[in-house]
C-alpha cells in the first residue's frame, strides 16, 4: 500500500444477542475479530456469501451498530464519544435498497439536504438550495426534480439520490453497502462508473461491499473475502484473482461465470458441500473447516490468524 | 428505383408515410408537461374527498359542531332558565302565558323541542349537551394524541429495556377499569371542586373533571401501542439509519422521520378515539357520574327523559338521536380516513 491509511479497523467484533429460551440469550457472532486498513483514495472490496456479516462490518465501522469490541481509527483518531460528531460528517454510507433508503414523505431536496441540516453546514436557505442543486447535478439529476418525492423516481435514479445524500457533507470515506445489487445490469454499470468518477473527483475512499465478484474486481484496488464473520483472505485485486490461496476464495472464484464457453468448459468448478454453519453454533477452530476439502484434525483445534503469504497478501488457513 | 406503393389491402400494415407530419413545437411542449408532484398527504386527501360516505359524515359533524358553538350565543333561552308555567310543552307548543304575550303582539321564540319538567327550553339543553359531548371527545383526542405519540415514539425508538419497562406500564394502565376510577376520583375531588374559585370548574363539577383526568391518565395507551408498533417497523428502514449516519439526534429522527410516517395511524386512531370518549361520557352521565346539574349532557338528558318515557318519548329521542349521529359519523369518518391513508388495508 502506498497511500496513507485513512481508516484502520482493529479487532472489530459485533455480537447480536439472540433469545434462545426463557431469559436466556446466546450471542450471534456476526462479525468476529476483523482487522484491516483502507488507504486514502483507495477502494477495498468486501465479498462473501449472504449472511457472512459483510453489511454488519460496514455498519459497525460507522458505529451505526455499537461495536461489541475493537476499535475504528479514522485519520489517526479513535472513533469514540468525543470524535463521533466529526466522524459522522466525514464518513458516510450508501445503502443497498434504493426503496427503503429514502423517506417517502420528503422531497428530494430535503433528503439530499438532510446531512447539511443536521451538521449545520449551510448558513442560509439559499446556500442550501444551491448546494443541493450542485449535488444533484453531480449525480446527474436535474434540479427541476428537486421538489419531487422519492417514489416518482426509478431504482437507478433513487440510488443516485442516495449517493448525492452521502456526498452532501463532503465525506472522505463512504461505505457502499451493496449499492448495485438491487439494480439491473445496465444501471449497475452506470452507477459503478459514477462511483469511480466521484472517487477521482473528490479523492474518496470506499469500502465496497458486494457479492458480485466481477463488479468488485472492476472497482476495487484490494479485496477482502469474508466467511462467517471472519476475514479469510485479503489481497490486491489482481493478486487475489490470480493467486488465491484460501480454499474458500478458490471455490468462490471458480464459481464466477466466464463469458467464453471454450474457457468455461476447460475450467474446473469447485462445488462446496453442505451448508454454511449457523453463526449461533460456530464450528470450533477454523470456521470453514466443515466444508473445506483440505481440512484436517488440526483445523478443529485453533482458529487460524491472517498471515502474510506474499507481500500485501494475507490469508487465514493452517494448511498453506 | 421505383418505390413500392402501399397495398390497398385493409389488413396491410404498410402505412403511407405521407399521412404523418412532424409535430409542432406547441404539440411537443404539451407532451413534455410533467405530472404535478403529489405529496402523500394530498394524495390521501384526494382519496378522502372521493369517499362520499366519509364526506357526508364530515359535513354532519361540521354542522353539529357549528351549531353547538354558535347557537347558544344567539339563542333567546338559556339552559338554566326555568318557567314553572311552561312545564312539559310539546315541540312548538306555547304556554298560556306565552300565548297571552303573542296575543298582545309580542314575538315569542318557539320551543323547538318543547320544554322539560322545570319548564326549561329543551332545544338549548340538547345543544349544550352536544357541546359537552364534543368537548369531551376533542379534548380526550388531544390528550391521547400528545401523550400517546410521545410515549409510543420514545418506547419504540429506544427499544430494549426502556421499551420493556414502558410497555409493562402500558399493560398495567390497560388493565385499570376506567369507570371505577372515575367514580373513586370524583368522590375524592368533590370537596376541592366545590370550593374552587374558578367558575368553569365549579360548573363542570367533580364528575366531569374526573372524566377528563381519567381520559388523560388511561386513554392514551391504545395510541401509544399503535405508534410504538409503527415506529418499530420504521426503525428498520434504511433512511433512518442514513439519518443516523449523517449525525442526526434521536429527537430529530423521531420528529422528522418517524412521526410523519406514523401520521396515518395517528389520525385514524384519534378519529376512532373521539366516539369512544363521547360514548363513555354519555354513559357515565347517564348513570349520574358525569356533569353536575344544572349543566346538561346528552347522557344525563337521556337519563332524565327515562322517567316520563311513556308520556314524552321525544325527550329521549332528541339526545339519543344526537349521540347516535355524532358517534356514527365519527366512526364512518374514521373508516374513510383509514381507507384514504392506508389503501392497502381496504378489503
Amino acid at each position: 500500500m502506498n497511500e496513507p491509511v485513512l481508516v484502520e479497523v482493529k479487532n472489530l467484533k459485533r455480537y447480536f444477542p439472540v433469545n434462545t429460551g426463557f431469559l436466556r440469550t446466546t450471542p450471534l457472532k456476526a462479525v468476529d475479530d476483523v482487522s484491516f486498513t483502507i488507504g486514502r483514495g483507495e477502494t477495498l472490496g468486501l465479498v462473501g456469501e449472504s449472511g457472512c456479516g459483510k453489511s454488519t462490518v460496514g455498519r459497525t465501522i460507522l458505529h451505526l451498530y455499537k461495536p461489541t469490541a475493537g476499535e475504528v481509527i479514522f485519520d489517526g483518531k479513535t472513533v469514540g464519544p468525543g470524535t463521533i460528531k466529526e466522524f459522522r460528517r466525514r464518513a458516510q454510507i450508501v445503502f443497498q435498497d434504493p426503496y427503503s433508503s429514502l423517506n417517502p414523505r420528503l422531497t428530494v431536496a430535503d433528503i439530499v439536504g438532510e446531512p447539511l441540516d443536521v451538521n449545520k453546514l449551510c448558513k442560509t436557505r439559499k446556500e442550501r438550495t444551491e448546494r443541493v442543486r450542485e449535488l444533484l447535478a453531480t449525480v446527474g439529476i436535474s434540479s427541476e426534480q428537486m421538489t419531487r418525492y422519492a417514489h416518482e423516481f426509478s431504482g437507478g435514479q433513487r440510488q443516485r439520490i442516495g449517493i448525492a445524500r452521502a456526498l452532501a457533507s463532503r465525506p472522505e470515506f463512504i461505505v457502499c453497502d451493496e449499492p448495485v445489487s438491487a439494480l439491473d445490469v445496465s444501471i449497475q454499470a452506470q452507477v459503478v462508473n459514477m462511483f469511480e468518477d466521484l472517487q477521482s473527483q473528490f479523492g474518496l475512499s470506499y469500502l465496497f461491499i458486494a457479492h458480485d465478484l466481477s463488479v468488485v474486481k472492476h472497482i476495487s484496488s484490494r479485496i477482502a473475502v469474508m466467511y462467517l464473520g471472519h476475514i479469510v483472505e485479503i489481497a490486491g485485486a489482481n493478486e487475489l484473482y490470480r493467486h488465491a490461496v484460501h480454499p474458500y476464495t478458490v471455490s468462490l472464484l471458480s464459481a464466477v461465470p466466464v463469458p467464453d464457453p471454450e474457457r468455461a468448459r476447460a475450467s474446473h468448478r469447485i462445488v462446496l458441500e453442505g451448508d454454511v454453519p449457523s453463526p449461533l453454533h460456530m464450528p470450533s477452530g477454523c470456521p470453514f473447516r466443515t466444508r473445506c476439502s483440505r481440512a484436517t484434525a488440526k483445523c478443529a483445534e485453533s482458529c487460524p490468524q491472517l498471515e502474510e503469504v506474499a507481500p500485501g497478501h494475507m490469508a487465514a488457513c493452517l494448511e498453506l | 428505383m421505383d418505390t413500392v406503393k402501399p397495398k390497398k389491402n385493409p389488413f396491410s400494415l404498410q402505412l403511407d408515410p405521407e399521412l404523418f407530419k412532424p409535430a409542432s413545437d406547441e404539440e411537443k411542449a404539451q407532451v413534455v408537461t410533467q405530472r404535478e408532484s403529489v405529496s402523500f398527504m394530498r394524495d390521501a386527501m384526494r382519496r378522502l374527498v372521493h369517499n362520499r360516505m366519509a364526506m357526508v359524515c364530515l359535513v354532519i359533524l361540521v354542522v353539529i359542531t357549528l351549531i353547538a358553538i354558535i347557537v347558544p350565543m344567539i339563542y333567546p333561552y338559556t339552559y338554566t332558565q326555568q318557567d314553572v308555567t311552561a312545564k312539559y310543552l310539546r315541540p312548538f307548543q306555547y304556554s298560556a302565558k306565552e300565548q297571552a304575550r303573542i296575543a298582545a303582539g309580542q314575538k315569542v321564540f318557539p320551543h323547538i323541542m318543547g320544554t322539560d319538567n322545570l319548564g326549561r327550553d329543551y332545544a338549548i339543553r340538547v345543544i349544550y349537551g352536544t357541546r359537552i359531548s364534543l368537548m369531551v371527545g376533542f379534548i380526550s383526542a388531544l390528550i391521547v394524541v400528545i401523550i400517546g405519540i410521545l410515549y409510543g415514539a420514545i418506547s419504540g425508538y429506544f427499544g430494549g429495556r426502556v421499551d420493556l419497562i414502558m410497555m409493562r406500564i402500558v399493560d398495567i394502565i390497560y388493565s385499570l377499569p376506567d369507570v371505577l376510577i372515575v367514580i373513586l376520583l370524583s368522590v375524592a375531588i368533590k370537596d376541592f371542586i366545590s370550593t374552587s374559585k374558578n367558575d368553569l370548574i365549579v360548573r363542570l363539577g367533580a364528575g366531569m373533571i374526573s372524566i377528563f383526568i381519567v381520559f388523560g391518565l388511561l386513554y392514551w395507551v391504545g395510541m401509544a401501542r399503535q405508534v410504538r408498533g409503527q415506529i418499530l417497523s420504521i426503525k428498520e428502514q434504511e433512511y433512518v439509519m442514513a439519518s443516523k449516519a449523517a449525525g442526526a439526534s434521536a429527537m430529530y429522527i423521531i420528529f422528522k422521520h418517524m412521526i410523519p410516517n406514523c401520521i396515518s395511524v395517528i389520525i385514524i386512531t384519534a378519529a376512532m378515539q373521539i366516539p369512544s370518549a363521547i360514548f363513555t361520557e354519555s354513559f357515565l352521565s347517564f348513570v349520574g357520574m358525569g356533569v353536575s346539574i344544572p349543566m346538561p349532557s346528552l347522557g344525563s338528558l337521556a337519563s332524565d327523559a327515562r322517567s316520563g318515557l311513556t308520556s314524552y318519548p321525544y325527550m329521549l329521542l332528541f339526545p339519543a338521536l344526537t349521540i347516535f349521529l355524532i358517534v356514527l359519523s365519527f366512526n364512518l369518518l374514521g373508516n374513510g380516513l383509514r381507507d384514504a391513508f392506508d389503501p392497502k388495508l381496504r378489503s
